[in-house]
């Protein structure tokens, strides 16, 4: 029968779950399982969508019946042109799951629910069974189908078989084994690679997505943000005693299983400020009628997370000693990276400071959070050369500074003299010693 | 880790459908008995998928022993939520997997030995794997009443149920387990399967419950041991092999190359929680005052599709409680992580002397 070439007939091959089981297990009397009146229809996950090519054996959904969950595969190469049921629906058993075109240079006459899904042809006498798409791939290689062995139901030829026949005869690589990966075993393990940058990809493409959730939260609580009348103040600190303090006290810290690094310091030293200066604690209402002096420290630290900048606060500073700082820290930093903080850490801020010299820089300019009125930020620190008081040059160990603080409450003097007293405590650390409450 | 390797392929030799080894023809009803080393379930799961993957099932078939440390393994289309308290599982230390196979929630513990039976399609014989089971168990201790049920649940005393079954199917290979209860801590598994909140309506398999009861209630002198060795034994016996128990070790990725891939994808959220059929929440807040809001939310692939939270409207506006809503959407159904920083992002602003801030912790513990 001739068929116009380019043309492609839509055929009512039809897949039904119980046909398909039937056809497919060739188990005997034995069926895995009972689609009887107690189970009234399988459960639907999918992999393909209408337009998907498929070739024989794909996988085209995920079903669940009776406690089995089982991988439905295409029994044609074609395209699908219709799915029945949409995802985490439930299929009716005995109906058509999907529709599939295939191209017609054979036409087969098909009935739907046919218990046989092949043809057969007479080959000097021998019926030889085999599927369109089957019969094609050994046309297109040149193999006579009476000289394959098939290992399908009652001798029925199937892709494989001509694959296998194929590689036997050339040598050629078999077409890779469900599981890709497989590899012939290291000798040695490969040596881990430093952190890189995500490599960047170019689609020439503009692309448009909303902003939803957290981000579309950011730009509200950004824009109010900025409507809060800000000054800035920069200054430099000079940590070189406290660099020395930390190192004689990082393995003490560490034995007690608790990671130091200079925030602790830093955040004690902005606590221990606060209390000479309780209005960089503070709240103004919305109409700027009434200031709350807030009486805990609860400071904020910015944190860079793979969902975006998260600022986790650490209550009641004014209470916590450098190690329990150091602790808390330890415990929001492990959160963070797993993206599991709670409201509860991220709310009820009153100060932060934000460590963005720990990826880079040296002074910014911060931006208030509400309802907040101060915010620091530090650079990193940096070794320079400065002058001692006998006229030397020394190594230093320079952090800068960048305050910004709510003009609307907060004079310049009072932001400076703040700063200053936080520089003289990292200054000098044994002078926290004496003012630790 | 050389002889390792050597073992591994010795073991699987002639077995692999990979392209170095070739396909040997075994005698029919050979059987290979393993026992995983492993008590991690996303290991001992990975373990299951690396098999399936790897091993050709045609001519022989594998029998995998396993137990882990406390989890709770929802079926492949079941819900964490409705199934499993996750912040009572998160606090205990246990973790929560999904795994392939359909069926629904088990609690696993060092107690609790699983079993998997990996066949060819052909030779996918549910009740023959459990009728091996219930031979091994009278054989060990004859007075034991043990039977296999019409929905593949083994009972002692024909109501306590020791045993649950779930299977997987695809193209070529197929793999039933099941459970054994020999001496799981059943406290520890009422503290966590029940629901994480209240009010999900969803259509993905529910778990049915039943009572349960271990062995060694009933055999208070059967050894975890001697246990293994029966079910070893009757294997043989029953599949006409001669299989010793092999143990193997999952984390081994040189012996078992590929692994590690399984076990990211397993313990991964996206499969996890990802997977979840679609579900929607339907709740009252209860607030101060005694007040209350109603909440419906639409989960789909884990993450909030919708959310409309209904306030009254002398507590707060309706569109502040809009606000709270609009924050939600397209993040994880968690009151951790991205929800609640973009709830406390959104409080930032609260003008409401801290009502939007109640509203706003209400829902998020309303989200599992």
């Amino acid at each position: 029968m001739k068929v116009p070439v380019g043309s492609s007939c839509l055929k009512d091959l039809r897949m039904s779950p119980l046909l398909w089981i039937h056809v497919s297990l060739a188990c005997g009397s034995t069926c895995p399982w009972s689609v009887g009146p107690h189970v009234p229809g399988l459960c639907l996950c999918r992999y393909v969508k209408e337009g998907d090519k498929v070739s024989q054996f794909d996988s085209i959904c995920e079903v669940q019946s009776d406690k089995a969950s089982v991988t439905i595969t295409s029994r044609y190469d074609g395209v699908i042109r219709k799915l029945y049921y949409d995802v985490d629906a439930t299929a009716l058993v005995g109906k058509p799951l999907v529709d599939i075109e295939t191209e017609a240079s054979d036409v087969v006459e098909t009935p739907a629910m046919a218990r046989e899904e092949h043809t057969h042809q007479e080959i000097k006498g021998h019926k030889t069974q085999a599927t369109p798409a089957v019969r094609r791939l050994a046309m297109e290689n040149n193999i006579k189908l009476s000289e394959v062995v098939g290992s399908g139901k009652d001798g029925r030829i199937l892709k494989e078989d001509i694959l296998n026949f194929l590689s036997k005869q050339t040598g050629a690589i078999l077409p890779p084994a469900p599981f890709q990966d497989i590899r012939t075993p290291p000798t040695a393990p490969p040596p881990s690679a430093a952190p890189s940058p995500p490599a960047p990809v170019f689609t020439g493409k503009d692309r448009m997505e909303p902003l939803k959730g957290f981000h579309r939260a950011m730009v509200k609580t950004m824009t109010a943000a900025l409507q809060i009348p800000h000054f800035g103040y920069c200054d430099e600190v000079d940590l070189s005693q406290l660099v020395q303090l930390r190192s004689d006290l990082k393995s003490t810290s560490e034995g007690r299983g608790v990671k130091l690094s200079y925030m602790p310091f830093f955040i004690k030293a902005a606590s221990l400020g606060l209390l000479h200066f309780p209005i960089l604690n503070a709240s103004v209402d919305e109409g700027c009628q009434n200031i709350t002096y807030k009486a805990s420290h609860n400071v904020g630290v910015a944190m860079d997370t793979s969902q975006g900048l998260l600022v986790p606060n650490v209550k009641n500073v004014q209470l916590l000693s450098v190690f329990d700082i150091a602790q808390e820290l330890n415990r929001l930093q492990t959160l963070g990276a797993a993206g599991q903080l709670g409201a509860a850490d991220l709310s009820g801020g009153t100060f932060t400071l934000s460590n963005i010299g720990s990826i880079g820089g040296t002074y910014a300019k911060p931006v208030i959070l509400p309802p907040e009125v101060a915010i620091g930020a530090l650079g990193k620190i940096q070794v320079l050369p400065r002058f001692d008081p006998s006229g030397q040059v020394v190594r230093a160990h320079i952090m800068a500074v960048s305050w910004s603080a709510d003009h609307r409450i907060i004079d310049g003097a009072t932001m400076c003299r703040f700063s200053n007293l936080w520089k003289d405590y990292l200054e000098n650390p044994a002078r926290m010693v004496l003012d630790l409450k | 880790m050389m002889s390792n390797v050597r073992r591994m392929v010795s073991l699987f030799k002639g077995v692999c459908r990979t392209r170095t080894c070739p396909v040997h023809t075994w005698t029919s009803g050979a059987g290979l008995v393993l026992q995983s080393r492993s008590t991690d379930v996303f290991q001992n799961l990975a373990l299951e998928d690396w098999i399936e993957a790897n091993v050709d099932l045609r001519q022989r078939g594998v029998l995998l022993l396993w137990r882990n440390r406390p989890a709770v393994v929802i079926g492949r289309h079941q819900n964490p939520w409705t199934e499993c308290d996750l912040q009572a599982a998160t606090k205990a230390g246990i973790h929560v997997a999904r795994r392939r196979s359909g069926g629904g929630t088990v609690f696993h513990d060092l107690g609790n030995l699983n079993l998997t039976f990996f066949t060819s399609k052909k030779n996918y014989d549910r009740r023959r794997n459990l009728k091996m089971i219930t031979d091994a168990l009278r054989r060990v201790r004859p007075e034991l009443d043990v039977q296999a049920t019409d929905r593949l649940d083994i009972v002692l005393n024909g109501h306590l149920k020791i045993s649950g079954t779930a299977s997987r199917l695809r193209r070529d290979s197929s793999y039933h387990h099941c459970t054994l209860l020999h001496s799981a801590d059943r406290s520890a598994l009422s503290a966590v399967l029940r629901p994480s909140t209240s009010g999900i309506h969803s259509n993905a398999t529910p778990s049915v419950p039943s009572p349960v009861a271990n062995l060694v209630d009933h055999a208070p002198t059967l050894q975890w041991e001697e246990l293994l060795e029966a079910l070893v034994d009757q294997y043989n016996e029953e599949f006409g092999c001669t299989s010793a128990l092999t143990s193997i070790d999952p984390s081994d990725e040189a012996s078992f190359p590929g692994i590690g891939l399984f076990v990211s994808e397993l313990s991964s959220w996206e499969w996890t929680f990802g997977k979840t059929p679609k579900f929607s929440v339907r709740t009252v807040l209860d607030l101060s005052e005694h007040r209350s809001a109603q909440l419906h939310l639409e989960v789909k692939n884990g993450l909030v599709a919708s959310c409309q939270v209904l306030v009254p409207p002398d507590w707060i506006p309706q569109s502040l409680a809009d606000q709270l809503s609009q924050v939600l959407v397209g993040e994880r159904f968690c009151r951790h992580g991205a929800a609640a920083a973009a709830v406390s992002t959104l409080l930032r602003l609260d003008g409401t002397g801290g009502r939007l801030e109640e509203l706003s912790k209400a829902v998020l513990r309303a989200m599992g």
